[in-house]
């Protein structure tokens, strides 16, 4: 046993030390980040780094994770949740002035702009399905949900070449979502106009939000005003903030 | 044997120590980064219930334990260190593979005899230590289970980050909120077993801590397997 050891040791001793030194060093300093940075999001120091990350992990999750054909598991409207959380960053619940003038605007870079009245959304073919819904917080509630895809919308308007995301706009003070297009032309991508068999409530973005089951609650755009097809990545009112742009799950 | 007269054998690649501390500190960052996490849903079910029986229901975690600041920021820190937790766990079992160490650590049947005689020694209804390799067959089960733990955090983590697109993988552990409660379970275990691990090293075998560190062993159990 011995006389096998001693040359073992040999080898290890001439490049022991300086691993030691580095893998003592790395580990402290890395210790010395994480205590510092505890209780908060990195500061002006780490955070750049950890929002870079999140970008790669967006990637992740689009490139690698995404499916553009995989349904979500749909559910028996018996299965519905007693509840389903609403919220709105305004500080009452959004409401039209006049709704019978509300429009949705459909622009950027699109053969075909367009101005949709709920009666010509509601023209249009029409998706209804009862999922599992998950906010970022960690909750889940099961709802139904009845809109147009918006696969049906980008039909009509013809995106070009260029297009590659599309800005979903709201009336709720300045909450928007960006959407890569992949996720916006799944088969479950819709602009809901109805919720558990009724006409979408105030609390829910009514008269239209965006619905899908897979993405997390916060990218699901409600009180539509607008949707812009643009070459550039939009951003959004949480996703500036910090959370995940890609949100999808 | 006395600790001043054995042999000192060199015990951990360098591999392995690496992985070893650099797990603590990134399994330190994920455990602070989720109790900031959980803060925001402190409960597991279905909004309206019925809600899993959990001992932490509503529990708000000490400010010294979490990490993030906020939900984003947790999420930022989880979601990043998710990757050199992974990248160190497959170095770790990529060495134990390559290296054959495999063979000390992994607990089979044929250790459940032993098993018997360490904990018959522990309750002191055995007067001597019996003979062992690198490791006692508890340590084995301590060490084979915590490496399965640590393989059942990554998935139940994939199954709450993409229920949507792993659906087979969140189905198999029970669902959305089944999955996060496994999640949020496995870290205690790890807690437990941090503290049985830490308490044991001092207790029983204070050398091995200094091997854990340098890779060179003095002590009590110096043989090889």
């Amino acid at each position: 046993m011995t006389e096998r050891q001693t040359p073992r040791r040999q080898d290890a001793k001439t490049q022991g030390i300086d691993r030691r030194a580095f893998v003592t060093l790395g580990l402290g300093s890395g210790a010395a980040a994480l205590l510092a940075a505890c209780g908060w999001d990195g500061g002006t120091l780490v955070r750049p780094g950890l929002w870079s990350i999140s970008r790669v992990n967006d990637w992740v999750g689009e490139k690698l994770l995404y499916s553009p054909t995989r349904l979500a598991r749909t559910y028996p409207p018996s299965e519905r949740s007693a509840a389903l959380p609403s919220y709105f960053i305004s500080r009452t619940v959004p409401m039209l002035g006049d709704p019978a003038a509300w429009r949705l605007r459909v622009d950027g870079l699109v053969a075909q702009p367009l101005e949709l009245s709920l009666d010509d959304l509601m023209r249009m073919p029409r998706v209804s399905y009862t999922v599992k819904h998950h906010c970022v917080e960690g909750w889940s509630a099961i709802a139904s949900w009845h809109g147009v895809p918006v696969s049906a919308i980008v039909e009509q308007v013809r995106p070009t070449k260029a297009a590659r995301y599309i800005s979903f706009v709201s009336f709720d003070a300045d909450y928007a979502n960006g959407w890569d297009m992949a996720s916006a032309l799944h088969p479950q991508t819709i602009l809901a106009y109805g919720m558990n068999d009724n006409p979408l409530p105030a609390a829910h973005g009514a008269p239209l939000r965006l619905y899908s089951p897979t993405k997390l609650g916060y990218k699901l755009t409600k009180y539509l005003v607008s949707m812009t097809f643009m070459d550039q990545r939009p951003g959004g009112y949480w996703e500036d903030q910090g959370y995940p742009w890609f949100g999808g799950i | 044997m006395t600790a001043t007269s054995a042999p000192t054998v060199r015990r951990h690649h360098w591999i392995v120590r690496l992985t070893h501390w650099a797990t603590v500190i990134v399994l330190a960052g994920m455990i602070a980064s989720g109790l900031q996490i959980y803060e925001a849903y402190a409960r597991f079910g279905n909004r309206g219930g019925p809600y899993f029986v959990s001992l932490f229901d509503g529990a708000q975690f000490p400010h010294w334990s979490r990490l993030g600041g906020w939900l984003a920021g947790a999420l930022n820190w989880h979601f990043a260190l998710a990757w050199p937790l992974v990248a160190f766990g497959l170095l770790y079992l990529g060495y134990l593979v390559r290296s054959g160490e495999w063979r000390a650590l992994l607990f089979r049947p044929r250790d459940v005899r032993g098993a018997i005689e360490m904990t018959k020694y522990y309750l002191h209804l055995r007067r001597e230590h019996p003979p062992q390799g690198k490791h006692n067959p508890l340590q084995k089960l301590a060490y084979t289970g915590v490496i399965g733990l640590g393989a059942l955090a990554v998935l139940t983590g994939f199954a709450v980050y993409k229920p949507t697109q792993l659906a087979w993988l969140t189905t198999l552990f029970g669902g959305f909120q089944a999955a996060r409660y496994w999640h949020f379970w496995i870290v205690w275990i790890f807690v437990g077993f941090t503290i049985m691990h830490v308490i044991l090293v001092f207790a029983v075998d204070p050398a091995s801590l200094r091997a854990m560190l340098t890779g060179s062993y003095r002590g009590r159990f110096p043989s090889h397997d």
